[in-house]
């Protein structure tokens, strides 16, 4: 039951926040604010709950829940939660809690609407890690997008109806596609076995023709690889993120990005070891080719939010190379790069947040020389610009080295040709760190640096990466077995070349 | 005692963090207290440790201090641990000594900056960063220090953020060591994937068990090592940020652009020297690299007009003369003349920011005649210049570079070539080392001196005066009598050279031909620059190539950095999203063509259901 509550709590939150804006905004944020602690209190007592007795338990799942929905058709309403799912989920609602606070004095409009957005993104993300029903899943997937498309639509920027439908377009076609799939493997389990289910450990099991496997898998393939986003099916993102105001963007890069590489984890591996095998080649190129498409474009852009999208595009790259390498270091580091980016880049949308909030304005050109009046929020800028670019004792380099030497076990040429994404890393991140903060202030800008708030907000982000940075163990061990069931299907023995 | 070992690391990092955080809200006596005072305690605690180490010396010569595993991951498991062994203990003694000196200096140096706690926090950061490189036993943990101590290099060089050409050369020393550090970061995916670790002793054993001698594998992993360490050293191809990172201020250079960080490279070689050792091929790239570079950037300072670049063009050609040794296998040699080159150095930079401070220019052509009023840096650049041109046995630089210029004729690798270029680099050093002491110290004075200097800068000065004169008896030649201590404490890590080459150049010779070259050099200063000729800087081709370092910079400005910009801006707006946006054109297009149909008007609809009905029977027709 705790499972379906975290869900609960955010939708009835959500709603309640709504309800109580028309008294009063701060009430509003305060609801949401308590809704998302006390998940995220939940979420660290399954956790704790989950590290008192995982030796003598082996268990696969920590916790499930499960209902009869719609019997004629074997849909259930059934969530279960393992390490990824838990990992994930403390992710969500600890970036939901810094959109929160970094939006505090941002929206102004609507607000019970749109933390009633926030909470119902937040409920589809709970529900899309922890749907074991792929009918439901799916149900989840699609509830991501709606309050999503009202985000981006009514509290973006400049051209955030252009922007919206774009986030809307890609992915609800994608999704279209893998709805087909979904029903169609359900109709293929229930021809081989005479049973209806969309019951995700029961189609498991389903015998599949290779033709039709690989078929299915494109299905599910194109949902989450516009969600991760791969290259070339990425465009929708730097506009998405520009537009979308800064608990969006956070929210977007922080989570819905990841809920495509979950679902490349979850589902795809396990479901389609085959073709998973023979299309890892390409998929690890495409994951490349993002790494190094992504950093050029960074390089080139003038809007800073738009640059930092464009690296999300790159470390996501990182994570399609690392879930398709075949093998337990790259998949754990594609993992620790998902957590870890979304904390790094979720900072940096919030520090373009900060900035745009103060100055107007996103054009690196217009700003400079930032540090002569904020140096704290400049030194953040700094911490955070580094984490993005790799540097080691941040979070981002234990992903991106796991992935790197996890790859370089399945195909060297193309672990050489990714890691020259460290290189034009190097360029983005000097580029936000220098044009933003350094050189002379040539517009004279004088703002107010960082309030506590922001202080605060920022500060524990960077915690978080340095405790990622030095010490990942505990997210390792906590995903491990959850990983180590995906591959086993997938990749059954790896190759070790000595 | 030993145990202590991890607060080297931590006390900087700790006062790093609390200037960081706080350093703005403190007054300048705690920040000084703080900054110098954390680098004081760590050259003490490891003043400690090696006594201790001396004095009793663990186990296999070594000790190991595990701290907590980094990660562990399908059996990659790097640890967060510092190993202690003769080599890390005396790179430790140098960076921590020579540190807290520099530390001490910049209480003085940088009182009146408004970011003295920013200036201290890098530094401190620096410091621990490059304890980490030093002290790692894993090359995971010593790429953490490789890159920190790169991201101090950044921050220090771009210190002075209002200036866009600092903030340019900060990009530039970040950038072009990150080729470097890209090719030493597919170096540990390479070297762990075929050994299995990156913990440095085992991978070397196994390297040296698994490996045949000249192995394309080893020649590989040999290789995208030393991509790291020519970056990080300032050698060919990459040395051309060096320079440009003089827009530091003159401590910084002192410290990282001098003593410590750039040797980096130098001490990544020697630690994995069984692997250099296994690719003869790159091993001896490393010292044709040393040998080039070192003649080059001799050259280069040779014309250089600002003091602290003709000190930045030395320290490229004096870390050539390290690559050379390493070349050679001379690792001892190698980390001896780290040794001194980092007393001499940071010695000649933190005059040269006496003199800077004092007359508030750089251009050695409009000094002169300051040695009346700034004695005691007159002093401090004739002490470190003898040393860094090798007066012979009086100074700490002679036996470190005596000792390489014998190895290069008598080792394995050596040969007349290599001597012949050593002896060539101590005549240009030599001869540029005067240049500048004469150019800023003799003739006519030309400006006013305002400043002098306190007493935290003379006794930093005074101590490295005292270690660049004496530094080098730690290790004297046998063949004169002396004892070679330091190379004996190495021994246990780095195999001593074989002298195979006997005559015809002895090693008297090549004493004899050292001490000649350096009075030469004197000599030929002396009559060019001396303070009886004409103060005009040369105006000639070659001189003018010299002063622009070759001309790296504009051919990689052409070959690299505009190509890059070019595409980048010109894909700024995503190639990719011209179909999709080409798409929903079209779309919209066909919505108005269609839109145009609905006219409202009961004949055209009729008249288009004809149509259709007929055009469907014609299909079904034909088609039938």
């Amino acid at each position: 039951m705790i499972l379906l509550d975290l869900i609960l709590i955010l939708v009835t939150g959500g709603i309640a926040s709504w309800i109580a804006a028309r008294r009063s905004a701060m009430v509003a944020r305060w609801i949401t604010l308590a809704s998302l602690l006390v998940n995220l209190i939940l979420g660290i007592g399954i956790w704790i709950a989950h590290l008192g007795r995982s030796q003598s338990n082996p268990a696969r799942w920590f916790v499930q829940c499960n209902f009869n929905w719609i019997p004629q058709f074997g849909i259930r309403i059934h969530l279960a939660i393992d390490g990824l799912s838990l990992a994930l989920l403390l992710l969500t609602y600890f970036l939901g809690i810094m959109a929160v606070l970094s939006s505090w004095r941002e929206i102004r409009e609507r607000v019970g609407f749109f933390h009633f957005n926030l909470l119902w993104v937040l409920a589809g993300i709970t529900g899309v890690f922890l749907a074991m029903d792929v009918f439901l899943f799916y149900l989840f997937w699609e509830l991501m997008l709606v309050p999503m498309y009202f985000l981006i639509g009514i509290w973006g920027h400049e051209r955030r109806i252009y922007a919206a439908t774009k986030f809307f377009l890609f992915t609800q076609l994608s999704g279209l596609l893998m709805l087909i799939a979904i029903i169609a493997l359900a109709i293929l389990h229930h021809q081989s076995t005479g049973i209806f289910t969309f019951d995700y450990e029961q189609l498991l099991k389903t015998a599949l023709s290779p033709r039709a496997a690989r078929l299915l898998m494109i299905g599910f393939l194109a949902a989450f690889l516009v969600k991760l986003p791969a290259f070339p099916f990425h465009t929708w993102l730097p506009d998405a993120h520009t537009e979308a105001p800064t608990a969006g963007s956070v929210i977007l890069a922080g989570l819905l990005l990841k809920t495509g590489a979950y679902g490349l984890i979850r589902f795809v591996l396990p479901l389609f070891p085959g073709p998973s095998r023979e299309l890892a080649p390409i998929l690890m190129s495409i994951g490349v080719a993002g790494i190094l498409y992504g950093a050029v474009l960074a390089v080139g852009q003038t809007d800073l939010k738009r640059l930092v999208a464009y690296t999300s595009v790159s470390h996501m790259g990182f994570v399609l190379l690392g879930v398709f390498a075949g093998n337990e270091i790259a998949l754990e580091g594609a993992v620790v790069q998902m957590i870890s980016h979304g904390i790094s880049t979720g900072a940096l949308f919030i520090l373009a947040g900060l900035l745009q909030e103060r100055m107007h304005t996103r054009e690196i050109a217009a700003m400079g020389g930032l540090w002569e009046t904020m140096p704290a929020l400049s030194g953040a800028g700094m911490v955070f610009a580094m984490a993005s670019l790799g540097l080691p004792g941040l979070g981002d380099f234990v992903g991106e080295f796991l992935v790197l030497l996890g790859a370089y076990r399945a195909n060297v040429p193309l672990t050489v040709v990714a890691s020259l994404g460290l290189l034009a890393a190097t360029l983005y991140g000097l580029r936000v760190a220098q044009n933003a903060f350094q050189g002379s202030n040539p517009h004279h800008w004088k703002l107010p640096d960082m309030l506590p708030r922001e202080w605060m907000v920022l500060g524990l982000m960077m915690v978080g990466l340095l405790w990622i940075g030095l010490y990942p163990q505990p997210i390792l061990n906590t995903v491990r077995p959850s990983l180590a069931a995906a591959q086993q299907s997938a990749f059954t023995q790896e190759i070790v070349r000595r | 005692m030993l145990q202590l070992l991890w607060l080297v690391v931590a006390i900087p990092v700790a006062s790093a963090t609390l200037l960081a955080l706080f350093g703005s809200n403190l007054s300048r006596r705690v920040v000084a207290v703080l900054g110098a005072g954390s680098v004081g305690v760590a050259a003490l605690i490891t003043l400690l440790i090696g006594a201790v180490f001396l004095a009793s010396p663990p186990m296999g010569n070594v000790y190991v201090q595990h701290l907590w595993t980094w990660m562990s991951s399908g059996g990659f498991t790097p640890e967060i641990a510092f190993y202690l062994d003769p080599v890390s203990l005396l790179m430790l003694l140098v960076v921590t000594f020579v540190g807290f000196l520099i530390h001490l200096y910049s209480v003085e140096y940088m009182h009146d900056d408004e970011g003295y706690a920013r200036f201290f926090a890098y530094m401190n950061l620096f410091v621990a960063s490059m304890i980490t490189l030093v002290l790692a036993n894993n090359l995971l943990l010593l790429y953490l220090g490789w890159e920190g101590v790169g991201l101090c290099s950044f921050l220090l060089i771009g210190f002075w953020y209002r200036d866009p050409q600092n903030v340019r050369a900060a990009a530039k020393a970040f950038i072009v060591t990150r080729f470097g550090d890209t090719a030493f970061a597919v170096g540990l995916l390479l070297l762990f994937t075929r050994l299995g670790t990156l913990d440095i002793q085992d991978a070397m054993h196994r390297a040296a068990m698994q490996w045949s001698t000249g192995s394309s594998i080893a020649t590989a992993a040999a290789a995208l090592l030393l991509g790291g360490a020519v970056a990080k050293s300032a050698q060919l191809p990459l040395q051309t940020w060096l320079p440009d990172a003089m827009a530091g201020p003159t401590p910084t250079s002192a410290l990282i652009h001098a003593a410590t960080m750039v040797t980096a490279g130098v001490y990544l070689i020697a630690r994995t020297h069984v692997l250099f050792t296994l690719a003869p091929s790159i091993q001896f790239l490393v010292a044709i690299i040393g040998t080039v570079t070192m003649l080059l950037a001799a050259f280069s300072a040779l014309a250089q007009r600002d003091m602290k670049r003709v000190l930045a063009y030395s320290t490229i050609s004096q870390i050539g003369y390290m690559f050379l040794a390493l070349g050679l296998g001379a690792w001892s040699a190698a980390m001896f003349h780290f040794m001194t080159h980092a007393f001499f150095k940071a010695l000649l930079f933190l005059a040269a920011g006496v003199v800077i401070h004092a007359v508030h220019e750089q251009d050695l052509y409009r000094m002169g005649g300051l040695r009346k009023e700034l004695r005691l840096a007159f002093w401090a650049f004739v002490i470190g210049g003898s040393a860094l041109a090798g007066l012979p046995l009086i100074t700490a630089g002679f036996f470190s570079k005596d000792l390489i210029l014998w190895q290069s004729w008598a080792g394995p690798n050596g040969n007349a070539w290599f001597w012949a270029a050593g002896m060539t680099g101590a005549l240009l050093t030599s001869l540029y080392t005067f240049r500048m002491i004469l150019l800023a110290f003799y003739g006519p004075q030309q400006l006013h001196v305002r400043a002098k200097s306190g007493l935290a800068v003379r006794v930093s000065l005074v101590v490295l005066c005292s270690l660049s004169l004496v530094g080098g008896y730690v290790d004297t030649p046998p063949h004169f009598g002396g004892t070679p201590a330091l190379s004996n404490f190495l021994n246990s890590v780095l195999p001593p050279l074989e002298e195979v080459h006997i005559g015809p150049i002895t090693e008297t010779m090549t004493v004899l031909s050292a001490s000649t070259v350096f009075a030469l050099g004197l000599w030929l200063a002396y009559l060019i620059f001396g303070p009886k000729r004409s103060r005009q800087p040369a105006q000639n081709l070659l001189e003018q190539l010299w002063l622009a370092g070759w001309g790296f910079d504009w051919l990689y400005d052409k070959l690299l950095v505009r190509p890059f910009q070019w595409i980048a801006r010109k894909s700024a707006a995503d190639p990719v999203d011209v179909p999709i946006n080409g798409l929903a054109q079209v779309t919209v297009l066909g919505y108005r063509a269609l839109r145009l149909t609905q006219t409202g008007q009961v004949r055209w609809y009729a008249a288009g259901l004809a149509l259709g009905t007929a055009a469907i029977l014609a299909i079904a027709f034909v088609a039938r």
